[in-house]
This record gives C-alpha cells, structure tokens and sequence, in this order.
C-alpha cells in the first residue's frame, strides 16, 4: 500500500524510536508517515530484548499483558573472570526489568500508532532526501522498484544502526568498528537456568573480548543467549559457541530456536541531532548506553522528546536547524549527558585485565549498589574514593579517564 | 582486491553497512548490495562482522 500524498512528518525506520515517535505525533493529530525498507517489522531482531520497568511511563498506550512482555527480572549475577560471583538483586532497591518479545513489541507499537492515525510503508527502502534551500523536504525511495517522491514538512531519522539518511547531509554516522561491539545470540530452548528471574553476565577474556556474555531469561527454561565482543580476533560466533561448550551442563538438551547477529553501538552519541527540516532518534544517533548497550528505553524517550518539539515545529511552521536544536539541548540534558559519562566508564574498564576485573568484582560485591549508580553516570567520585583505598593500583588510570 | 560476502554464513545484521566510512555496503533486509567502486578496502566491515562473513577476494 502506497501513500504519497505530502505528510507533515515522514519517520524512517520503523523500530523502537521512528514507532513510538509516530505514536506521540499520531496522538497530537500530526498527519505522520513511517516508512521501512525491511518487509516485516521487528524481525530479525538485533536485540537481547531486556527493558527496564522505569521505561514503561513511555508504553502506556500499549496493552500489558499481552503477548510482549515474556519474563520480569528482579536481579542480576554478575561473573568475574574467576567466576566471583556477584549477585544483584535490584528489586529490593525498587528496579525489576522485562524481557520482551520483540517482534510482537514493535507490532503492538505499530498497531496503535496506526489507530492513531499513523500511517506505514514497509518495503520503502530510502536512498536520498527531497532538499530545497537547505532544508529537508521529504523523501526519495525504492517502493516495489518503483521511485517514489514523498513530501514532509520535516524528516525524522530513525534509521537504525545502520544509518544512512543523516549522512546526505553531511552528518557522519559511520564510526569507528571497535566502538560498535559485534554480537552474536542465540535464543535457545530447554536451557537450564539458575533462576529464570535473574539475568547472568559473564566478564572474560576468553568468551567475550572487550565485552561481555549474556543470559536473558524468556521463560523458565528459555533464554537469549549471547555476547559482544570487540576487537576480538575471531568471529562474535566463534566465542558464543566456545563458551556453550565449556558450559554444556546447562544447554546438553537444548537447542536455538533463533540465531541473531547485530552490531551494538557502545559509543557516545552523535553531537548534531538536527538539521534544517530533520531530526535523528535512536540509534541512528548512537543513543544506546555505552556500558550494557540497551537502547530500546533510551530511543522510547528521545523519541517522545522529539515528537514533543516536532509539533511545536509544526505549530509554529518553523523547521529550521535553530529551532529544532531545543531538541538536541532537551535531549543531551536529560539523556546525552548520563551516556557521555557511562562512555567514560567503558573507556575506564576496557583497559582492565582478567585481574583487574577480578578486583573490581570485589569492591562491587561489597557495595552492590554502585554497580547500578556509576551504570546512571552517577558517583564516580564515591567509586574513586574506594579505589584509593582498596586498589590503589587502578587509582591513577580510573582518575585520568572518569575525570576528564 | 575486492571484498565478497559470504551469503551462507550472512545473518542481516547491518554491522558492516553501519562501519562503512564510504556507503559502499547497503543492508536491504536480508541482501547485501556491496559497491565495489565505491569500496576502499579500509576493512572495517571484516573487523565488525560478528560471523567473519566478509572476506577479501583477489
């Protein structure tokens, strides 16, 4: 189904952030249309599909209960390289999380969208931008190897990891590989789990290189197994096969009902989020956080941020970069700021040893709490105040990389 | 040179597109289109390629 039309917003990327953007827009009676090049939505996924309880204020519209939200959390194991085991439990402190279906979560985010009024083009694939007078004005795109011509007041990019809209402007998305963690995943049935309401990672240099394994529960027995890892000599594949095997207690019986690839941006977010007549959301813009690389919440919320100003834009007919910049300085202030400083605390423990991260388990073991406070970008100072005391050792490399 | 994907062991994951200083890789859903002349064998997406899935080919 075509719809060509001019639209006052035209969304690409039909994920997380482009739907629920459409969402809030939908609901304030902006005439919206989202376009994606995949033909089906939600799937493959490229996800380990946790969410945080506290992102739910963003999903209200969406019915609970449903088929998406397959598993709650209410704690986490954390693995040393030795195998130290630290054991989190976040729901006494208030914070339990989801695991979620993904594909049927994007449905049910799309479903409401469109009873909004929202419209969708799947199987549109973008490949330039409509510019006149150095404003975005729309779009240009394969549908059904026929070209189309769609024109918006204003464009919002939420074209994935794989970006490439913002880059007709001149806004560079392609970054460095190694601040991408390149992951492998398999969602395997009949696992046996610890406890199908705690998640497990692994920290190791020899499963997961510049990363980290993961255990998300699905169910009691049904889990996404997977890790990231970076700048690794072998393939992400090679890793997550190596530590099933010497783990073969656990999966003897089971199997991957799934196989999922991805790249996970673990760097910082892009500085220039605007353009005269275009706006870049998720993680299009690198919004995912450095540290555990999760982004569906962060993109929930720079997407309602971003609707918030788009009709203001709207309502004020005005589309230009100046005024959309309150959405880069909102954003940053709310989000950007907290992710710029978990980056640093990524640049901090990938230069940690197997024995480093062994100590840093211990101080962690002792104060649970800071693990989750420095995952926020909060407390550094309290986390260098102990390491001053329990490993001076790592003291001067944390000071030169958190303080800066 | 030129790099080749190995279609068999692809998973549509975008990694490589994502790296890609110069658009020589497009992702459309499950099929890669690669660029050769726009290709600058910088081999970022050799090093992201979470299945080792691109090699170079002489």
């Amino acid at each position: 189904m075509k719809f060509d039309e001019e639209f006052d917003v035209i969304i690409i990327g039909a994920g997380p952030a482009g739907l629920k953007c459409a969402l809030e827009l939908a609901k304030r009676n902006v005439n919206v249309l989202i376009v994606d090049r995949k033909q089906q939505i939600g799937s493959p996924k490229r996800c380990g599909e946790g969410l945080s309880e506290r992102w739910f204020k963003y999903l209200e519209d969406i019915p609970k209960g449903s088929d998406w939200i397959k598993q709650k959390i209410t704690g986490v194991y954390v693995f040393s390289p030795s195998k130290k085991m630290l054991e989190i439990d976040t729901e006494r402190i208030g914070k339990i999380g989801y695991i979620i279906e993904r594909q049927q979560f994007e449905k049910r985010l799309a479903e409401v969208a469109i009873r909004y009024g929202a419209k969708l083009m799947l199987k549109t694939n973008v490949y330039d931008l409509i510019l006149e007078n150095g404003y975005v004005k729309g779009i240009v795109a394969n549908y059904f190897d026929e070209e189309i011509k769609i024109r918006s007041k204003i464009v919002v990019a939420a074209d994935g990891v794989d970006s490439k809209i913002p880059r007709i402007v001149g806004i560079n998305t392609a970054l460095n590989p190694y601040e991408f963690a390149s992951s492998f995943q398999y969602e395997m049935a009949n696992v046996k789990l610890y406890n199908p309401n705690y998640i497990e990672i692994y920290f190791s240099s020899k499963y997961a290189p510049g990363g980290y394994v993961w255990i998300f529960p699905k169910g009691k027995d049904v889990a996404n197994v997977g890790l990231g890892v970076r700048n690794a000599e072998k393939s992400a594949k090679y890793y997550l096969d190596l530590f099933i095997k010497d783990n073969i207690e656990r999966f003897k019986n089971s199997s991957p009902i799934e196989i999922n690839a991805g790249v996970v941006p673990v760097t910082k977010p892009i500085d220039k989020l605007v353009y005269n007549g275009l706006i870049i959301i998720g993680d299009s813009a690198r919004m995912a956080h450095p540290l555990h690389g999760g982004g569906i919440g962060i993109s929930l919320e720079a997407a309602t941020i971003a609707a918030e100003i788009v009709s203001k834009a709207i309502k004020h007919e005005d589309f230009s970069e100046k005024f959309l910049k309150e959405f880069e300085r909102k954003w940053y202030e709310i989000r950007g700021k907290e992710l710029l400083k978990a980056y640093k605390f990524r640049r901090f423990l990938e230069r940690l040893s197997d024995e480093h991260l062994d100590i840093l388990a211990d101080i962690f073991i002792d104060n649970p709490n800071l693990i989750i406070d420095i995952t926020h970008g909060k407390k550094f100072e309290a986390f260098l105040k102990i390491l001053t005391r329990k490993a001076p050792k790592l003291l001067k490399l944390a000071t030169a990389i958190l303080k800066i | 040179m030129a790099i080749r994907v190995k279609r068999e062991v692809c998973c549509y994951c975008g990694g490589c597109s994502a790296v890609c200083p110069r658009n020589a890789l497009d992702l459309i859903d499950t099929y890669l289109y690669i660029r050769k002349d726009l290709c600058i064998m910088c081999k970022n997406c050799i090093k992201v390629c979470p299945l080792k899935a691109i090699e170079v080919v002489e």
